[in-house]
């Protein structure tokens, strides 16, 4: 294996946790709804991945585990931000640094314990090609599986009618709810998908791609997922090239690191945060004089007249 | 049975008072729960949480000291986000003001004079002030979403800190420790008792509260951050614009970051090293709606969570409980926060039932 095909095999797996918790909050926004606590889900469902996995010795029971960590601290977001119409930005906030919190003390007694990561599939012949045979067919089930989603969402939201009805949900709730459409519900059903994503995402960190738990371990991943729905102008695909943007990033400031380029490593580790926010203005430059591309109704409140 | 939420007419001054007694009293309660389920005694986690802190002249001292930061973040914060401007990203600021004030310290030392406190002072405010500036203006020039460039903003200042420490500012004498030469006399802020650490800069903060919520209540400004938040149409229509506000608001509480910065820098740590702030701009946040966005209920909710800062210490040694317990409290204090809010303002009713769908 070239050493190119080795760097493109990690960024892949870099990309991965990014593509998922982007993709679901990519949904969440669709549906109108702000939810800054993806940091927080995406952590929680590392610890929980990693504290399930080890006690029970099944890797199936942590990814079940972390999916539902996220998606429990989505539902009291949901509670909040739905069910009592709180401010959705405060909320997700609130989500970040009560998840970050309860990560620590959940994985406390797991700190550096060590496990056998999740395997990569091969696919028989096909991975024995040169170069896309390792890249392509010699992956773990979650790359395979973030790709799917990616199609799946896009297929979802363009072409079905509950997609139809989500985007309408956030685009504008009023005329929705109008039509008689339970808006609440649909935003419900949407955090919680998106809650699933980031908890998913956390468990592919902490079984799959370190994979052992440290505290903090997110690194803030959950913030540059949310970076990337703003880049991707809420396109599924377009979230998928952001995902390998950044992965393809932080990867080559590892390798610039460990190369020992002559700049301080510290300027290499905050050069994914720079793109980063480089990355927002220039599309928000190129959009100019657009007009919006983010759904009409995103963070707003809205509670159903009667 | 389906509940719906209706707006009450009567929502008073007894409410707004009342909502953030309740969330406070509902965490006390669920961290009781939680202390029971870790094992603990509730009783006894929850006095050395919350009482021992308070037990002696030492602890008062601390709890001054600590809430010194919290309270200078937040009442910048409660401008911002009072007028609708999500600055998240006051941990930055606060550290870019503890480099740029503590970069005069460390530059000067040895070669100091009474005119390196107040340049300190002014370099830190500044800094936080460019630092909040760069969200602020990309928001207003491109519409750039300023939450995720002032928190993405965060992790550069920390990884300057961390540089600066371990690189060109590393005290020559300090046994290649990643941190600065200790400073010196005159780049240092004065004690204000014997026995403890509170120090001048608990005063400037209690002179800011007081100059803000003068601001807030009595002039023009006050009032065009307070109607840009409550009603962004009514302020366009009286000629207000909310560009010019958001530079303000940030430029504001990014000063008072920075000022919170160099303040930790020159009265209580005294040097800069990495993990030099327990995550002081993030706390703020909570502070500054546990305050419910007001200038005095900030110094009133920095006191208490300033307690529950030292509590979390103390748990660690006495109770071996981890120091994450903190930021869970904290995280369940703010949903308890948001949720009261809403309680207070609406009225949970079941629903009507509807005649025909």
């Amino acid at each position: 294996m070239t050493l190119a095909t080795a760097i493109l095999l990690t960024v892949m797996t870099a990309a991965t946790p990014l593509l998922l918790a982007a993709l679901g909050e990519l949904v969440v926004e669709r549906a109108g709804v702000l939810n800054l606590g993806v940091e927080g889900m995406m952590i929680m469902g590392a610890a929980s991945g990693v504290a399930v996995a080890i006690v029970t010795g099944s890797s199936l029971l942590g990814v079940l585990a972390a999916i539902g960590a996220g998606m429990a601290l989505a539902a009291l977001f949901a509670l909040l931000t739905l069910g009592l119409s709180a401010n959705q930005v405060a909320a997700g906030l609130a989500l970040t640094i009560f998840g970050l919190g309860l990560s620590g003390v959940v994985g406390a007694p797991f700190v550096g314990v060590q496990r056998e990561g999740i395997g990569r599939i091969t696919v028989p012949f096909l991975s024995d090609l040169p170069v896309i045979g390792p890249i392509l067919f010699r992956q773990d089930p979650f790359v395979y599986g973030s790709v799917a989603l990616v199609i799946a969402v896009s297929w979802f939201l363009w072409r079905t009618k509950p997609g139809l009805i989500l985007r309408a949900c956030g685009e504008n709730p009023v005329s929705a709810h109008a039509l008689g459409y339970p808006v609440l519900r649909i935003r419900l059903y949407a955090v919680l998908f998106g809650g699933a994503c980031a908890g998913l995402a956390g468990a592919y960190l902490s079984l799959v791609l370190t994979p052992f738990w440290t505290a903090g371990m997110t690194a803030g991943r959950g913030w540059i997922a949310l970076a990337i729905v703003v880049f991707a102008s809420w396109l599924p695909f377009r979230a998928l090239l952001g995902a390998y943007l950044f992965g393809g990033l932080i990867i080559l400031q590892l390798h610039a690191q460990t190369a020992g380029v002559a700049v301080p490593s510290q300027l290499l580790a905050a050069l994914p945060y720079l793109i980063t926010i480089l990355a927002l203005t220039l599309i928000m430059a190129m959009r100019r004089g657009q007009g919006g591309v983010a759904p009409a109704g995103l963070g707003l409140t809205f509670t159903p007249d009667r | 049975m389906p509940l719906v939420l209706e707006r009450r007419a009567d929502a008073g001054g007894w409410a707004l008072l009342l909502s953030p007694l309740l969330a406070v009293a509902l965490t006390l309660a669920s961290s009781l729960v939680i202390f029971w389920f870790l094992g603990q005694d509730p009783w006894r986690a929850l006095r050395v949480y919350f009482l021992l802190p308070l037990s002696d002249s030492w602890g008062l001292q601390e709890v001054a000291v600590k809430a010194t930061p919290l309270v200078l973040i937040a009442v910048g914060l409660a401008l911002c986000f009072r007028s609708g401007n999500w600055n998240i990203g006051a941990e930055g600021q606060f550290l870019i003001g503890a480099i740029c004030g503590g970069g005069v310290a460390v530059w000067s030392h040895g070669a100091g004079g009474p005119w390196v406190l107040p340049l300190m002072l002014v370099a830190g405010a500044l800094g936080g002030m460019l630092y909040a500036l760069i969200p602020a203006v990309l928001k207003t020039r491109l519409r750039v979403n300023e939450i995720l460039v002032s928190l993405m903003l965060v992790y550069v200042a920390e990884f300057l800190l961390d540089w600066l420490v371990r690189g060109p500012w590393r005290d020559p004498m300090g046994f290649n420790m990643p941190q600065t030469v200790t400073f010196a006399r005159d780049a240092t802020l004065p004690l204000l008792f014997e026995g403890g650490r509170m120090n001048l800069g608990s005063v400037i903060a209690l002179v800011v509260v007081v100059a803000a919520a003068l601001v807030m209540a009595r002039t023009l400004k006050g009032f065009e951050i307070r109607l840009v938040g409550d009603a962004p149409r009514a302020a366009r229509f009286a000629g207000f614009s909310d560009r010019r506000l958001t530079i303000t608001v940030f430029a504001v509480s990014g000063a008072l970051a920075g000022l919170a910065g160099v303040l930790e820098a020159a009265g209580t740590v005294r040097q800069l090293l990495p993990g030099f702030s327990p995550a002081y701009g993030f706390t703020a946040i909570i502070v500054a709606f546990l305050g419910r966005l007001n200038p005095v209920g900030c110094l009133v909710a920095g006191l208490f969570i300033a307690i529950t800062f030292i509590g979390g210490e103390n748990a660690q040694i006495i109770l071996r409980l981890p120091r994450d317990m903190t930021l869970v409290f904290q995280g369940l204090l703010l949903f308890y926060i948001l949720a009261c809010d809403t309680l207070v303002l609406y009225r949970l009713r079941p629903a009507p039932r509807r005649s025909t769908a």
